[in-house]
């Protein structure tokens, strides 16, 4: 069990963290106002003593126990002296001994964690498993063992708080070390026969010292309270000394005649406190050292895109899946991003569609729109976006639940976490059948049990009772696909369904799709990069680029595309006859980034044949003759095979893989 | 990550050869036994680590000799260390604590009184904790989702990072302040009907729950932002069913390791609300002792507090072990 220290802030890259980036935190509202409050709060500790020492001091008989006034904003104690000022001044001795235990904690913390670099295997597995069993202790009862052996007293606290801290610090160090000792340059360094302590030192410690500040920063805001509590308790700081945890615990006594004593130091212990922490939190979130990532801004979105909509594609009379102009649209750091531009196509009843493209072509984004399943801030627009003659767009979800719930199957690509790991298998079938068909639990489960057996799944009874863990990866894609039809699909969408598979697995889960297709009439959406896949199972295949279809054409086609980008991915695919030791060839240069759109034909950098028209103007996607469909300036001369010699030199790039 | 752990504890055979929970129930056995071990060695080791000589320090510089004498002897101070340590496990065994220095009644009857007091205390912060923790960071998550209600968010991040960092003492005495020195509604201290419940255990629980109440919120987006809650949602279930049946179980088995570190704090933190609220528990007996320098009473007290402790993480392996039956197999 490797716990990280618990509540430590660790760095979510390994990457260095790079300087400078202090100074940009200071610029957060959040980080400038914990950066003058932990400012503050040193400047006081400093100079309080001498500006209120005296008044701290001045004993009145005739002021004992008063409560506020113009001469005294929070009272006076039983001496009459003045509690504003004890607050004040006690900022100095609090402070001091927060911090002198918190340098204790570091240096005993970074000592005990650099323990397995610096003692070897043995000794350091030892330290190691002391410091697991620290950890598990909560600080404050650690501080208070301590504080019984180290004595009742300032120097005893000081050391039991410091002591106390340090199996977390020391779990953090070796976490972050352990990171870095495993590095190509500390490894370097060690073959090279640099001592281990030079090794810690030089190499190790340089590269974690700015989570260590910052765990650092936090844990003294930690002492802090912590040493108020045991000077509350009466454990820390004695009389005539006195800190804010001291004078918290005199004020309690007289909370009644006057809180004032009780609330001033209080107040004092929370700001600081919290100077400290918001201090420390900002920092590290500035260098990128907190687990929990900011949501993406949300803004609205501003009307469609201008882009042309041209004829559907050649769908049955009546559709299964119909959609027009459909777009997607994230709200981004510069602006709305648009990953789907108009798309328009449809799929007809027991047909089988492809659609091709590089990873961020939009392909997956427009299964999801199309299924309804882009959630917020995403926003969907489309003008038209049918399934089985029934407008998606009209209404809520809660309007088309049963629709979708039977008719509508997702398969996603890893079915490994796309199942529910905390659930049988079988419950997790039934689950939307008991929900849109009204099944009992001993229906639901039978259902579940029967379509395990048609999705090829042996002993269907056993595995419906067993977790998706303990599947393989191909049984649980299968038991994926069994759970789409657990109503009457009339479409399924299949998200990269093999591309997390084992390559032995692949075929078989694909046979399986096809076999249901063809048994049950069911339509079919598969999504993949792998064009060899499409033009196996599907009848026709839309080309995805940038957001957009730029072809549609019949899968047996393929070859004969007519857009130079379907073209090169055919040329990606390896054949039987090409030398298996050749490198994989590639399409050369980069997809286009969905926020930095070019304003003509997207493919164009990318392009042999790309003219100056092609990165002026965005081709419109356009039926042909054949009942096609492509959006390129010169598809006619790639159909006529002009360009040839070009396309097979760009397209047949071959490019090492790295 | 888990997918070849996974796969491999897959096969029937392998699974046979090597019990998943059978090594995590041993392992768990033991870890437990080794962190008791240490507990019993280290309260073993209070009398002997404190500087001085503890009898003299309890009895006082004036103390006739002879008296000290006794009292060490009664202590067993003057045998060999390992004859006194080896009494002291047995003693341990047996409940037998030893007797207070002060009242000289047995330590074991002491904890016996003091502990309900305490336990009461921690357990409903606990359950307080929880019954605002879970609802409210679920909530929040479900409402905050992919960057939704910006000010929502900041409002609910403010208030629960300011009030996850008011110490429970300091809380303690401005609850007092509030609701028995201004409004008069609440007793201010003791422990004598439910109403001064109430106070105690909200300053005990409040700022674990707003700590907790952060995680759970941060789990939950986690979760719904996940490929299986998608797949919950490509069922067309309603929202609820989403959100309570597939995303909140799995945000709370992923909140359920810092909970578990809150909750062992929560059992610490008794010691200073005790305190602030003159409660007559542990907490009380546990400062009171080290002030008296009464030690059997302080080792007797340190023992109890971390077994609790220990008590605590162990519950919160297992619960975490039957609610995600993958960390058992991931451990192994
Ligand atoms: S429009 Fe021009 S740049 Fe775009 S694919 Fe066709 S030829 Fe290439």
């Amino acid at each position: 069990m490797t716990t990280v220290a618990p509540g430590a802030l660790v760095p979510l890259t390994d990457a260095p963290a790079a300087r400078g980036r202090w100074g940009s935190v200071l610029r957060t509202p959040v980080g400038i106002g914990a950066g003058v409050l932990l400012a503050a709060v040193l400047v006081l500790a400093v100079v309080a003593p001498f500006v209120w020492g005296d008044q701290a001091e001045a004993v009145d008989t005739d002021a004992i126990l008063q409560g506020s006034s113009a001469a005294h904003l929070v009272g006076t104690d039983n001496l009459g002296r003045d509690l504003f000022a004890r607050t004040m001044v006690a900022t100095g001795l609090s402070v001091r001994l927060a911090l002198t235990a918190t340098l204790l904690t570091v240096v005993l913390g970074m000592l005990l964690g650099a323990a397995p670099l610096l003692l070897g295997r043995r000794a350091g597995r030892l330290v190691t498993a002391g410091i697991d069993i620290a950890v598990a202790f909560p600080g404050l009862l650690l501080a208070l063992f301590f504080a019984i052996v180290f004595g009742v007293g300032a120097t005893g606290a000081v050391l039991a708080i410091g002591v106390a801290g340090a199996p977390v610090f020391a779990r953090l160090t070796s976490t972050l070390a352990a990171g870095v000792a495993s590095r190509d340059y500390v490894l370097a360094a060690r073959v090279a026969g640099v001592g281990r302590f030079r090794v810690l030192l030089r190499h190790v410690l340089p590269n974690i010292a700015e989570p260590l500040v910052v765990n650092a920063t936090i844990g003294a805001g930690g002492a802090l309270l912590a040493f108020a509590g045991l000077s509350f308790l009466g454990l820390g700081v004695q009389a005539p000394d006195y800190d804010w945890g001291r004078l918290l615990q005199d004020g309690l006594s007289g909370i009644y005649r006057h809180p004032e004593a009780a609330l001033a130091p209080g107040l004092a212990i929370v700001v600081a406190g919290l100077a400290f922490n918001l201090f420390g939190e900002a920092v590290a979130k500035g260098i990128g050292l907190t687990s929990a990532t900011g949501p993406v801004r949300r803004r609205r979105t501003t009307g469609a895109d201008e882009q042309p909509v041209t004829e559907r594609g050649p769908g049955a009379e009546q559709p299964v899946l119909d959609v027009e102009d459909l777009s997607v649209a994230f709200p981004g750091a510069h602006g709305t991003v648009r990953p789907v531009r108009g798309v328009t196509f449809s799929v007809g009843r027991g047909e089988a569609v492809g659609v091709v493209g590089e990873s961020g072509s939009g392909k997956s984004l427009t299964a999801l729109a199309v299924a309804r399943l882009v959630e917020a801030p995403g926003e969907v627009t489309a003008a038209r976006l049918d399934f089985r003659g029934t407008d998606l767009r009209a209404g809520g979800e809660r309007a088309h639940r049963r629709l979708l719930g039977t008719g509508f199957a997702m398969v996603f690509q890893d079915p490994m976490t796309s199942l529910n790991p905390t659930r049988r298998i079988g419950s997790q079938l039934a689950e939307g059948a008991r929900r849109h068909q009204g099944l009992s639990r001993a229906a639901g489960l039978a259902r579940a049990v029967d379509r395990l057996r048609s999705v090829r799944v042996p002993e269907p009874e056993r595995r419906a009772r067993q977790y998706p863990h303990e599947f393989s990866g191909g049984m649980r894609q299968r038991a994926m696909i069994g759970m789409g039809l657990m109503g009457e699909p009339a479409l399924i969408v299949a998200d990269e369904p093999t591309t997390a598979l084992d390559v032995t697995v692949q075929r078989s889960v694909l046979d399986l799709l096809a076999a249901i297709r063809r048994s049950d009439d069911v339509a079919l959406l598969l999504i993949s990069h792998d064009v060899a896949v499409v033009r196996e199972v599907c009848d026709r295949v839309l080309v995805m680029y940038a957001g957009r279809i730029v072809e549609d054409l019949p899968a047996d086609r393929l070859a004969a595309g007519r857009h130079p980008y379907t073209r090169a991915l055919v040329a990606t695919v390896p054949d039987m006859a090409v030398d298996l030791d050749a490198p994989l060839p590639v399409i050369p240069g980069r997809p286009v980034d969905p926020s930095a759109q070019p304003p003509g034909c997207a493919y164009a950098a990318r392009c042999p044949l790309a003219s100056d028209r092609c990165r002026a103007e965005d081709p419109p996607l356009v039926a042909d003759a054949d009942g096609g469909r492509v959006a390129c300036w010169h598809a006619d001369e790639v159909a006529a095979g002009a360009a040839d010699g070009e396309l097979a030199a760009a397209g047949a790039a071959r490019e090492e893989v790295a | 990550m888990t997918a070849t752990t996974a796969a491999t504890a897959g096969t029937p055979s392998r699974r046979m050869a090597d019990n998943p929970w059978l090594a995590f129930a041993v392992r768990r056995a033991g870890r437990l036994l080794v962190s008791l071990w240490v507990l019993v060695t280290a309260s073993f080791l209070i009398l002997h680590l404190i500087p001085g000589d503890p009898v003299r320090a309890a009895l006082g510089p004036t103390a006739p000799a002879s008296l000290v004498a006794a009292r060490r002897a009664s202590l067993g101070l003057d045998r060999p260390l390992w004859e006194q340590y080896l009494d002291y496990l047995q003693g341990v065994l047996t409940g037998d604590l030893g007797s207070s220095l002060g009242s000289s009644l047995p330590v074991s009857r002491i904890i016996g009184q003091r502990l309900p007091a305490t336990l009461e205390l921690a357990l409903l912060a606990f359950l307080v904790v929880v019954a605002l923790a879970v609802p409210i960071g679920a909530g929040m998550g479900v409402l905050t989702r992919g960057g939704r209600r910006r000010g929502g968010e900041l409002a609910f991040s403010s208030a629960s990072t300011v009030l996850g960092a008011v110490p429970d003492f300091v809380l303690g005495v401005g609850f007092v302040y509030v609701f028995s020195v201004t409004l008069g509604w609440l007793p201010v201290a003791g422990r004598t009907g439910p109403p001064s419940y109430v106070l105690p255990v909200l300053a005990l629980a409040i700022g674990p729950a707003a700590a907790l109440a952060r995680i759970v919120r941060v789990e939950m987006l986690t979760a719904l932002r996940s490929d299986h809650v998608r797949t919950a949602r490509a069922k067309r279930l309603p929202a609820w069913q989403v959100n309570l049946g597939h995303a909140l179980p799995h945000a709370l088995t992923a909140s359920i390791t810092l909970g578990g570190l809150l909750l062992s704090a929560l059992v610490a933190g008794t010691v200073l609300v005790e305190n602030v609220f003159s409660w007559p528990g542990l907490g009380s007996t546990i400062v009171s002792s080290i002030l008296e320098k009464d030690y059997p009473v302080v080792q007797g007290v340190v023992l109890v507090y971390g077994a609790g402790v220990l008590l605590v993480n162990l519950l919160v392996d297992v619960v975490l072990s039957l609610l995600d039956p993958r960390s058992v197999i991931r451990e192994s």
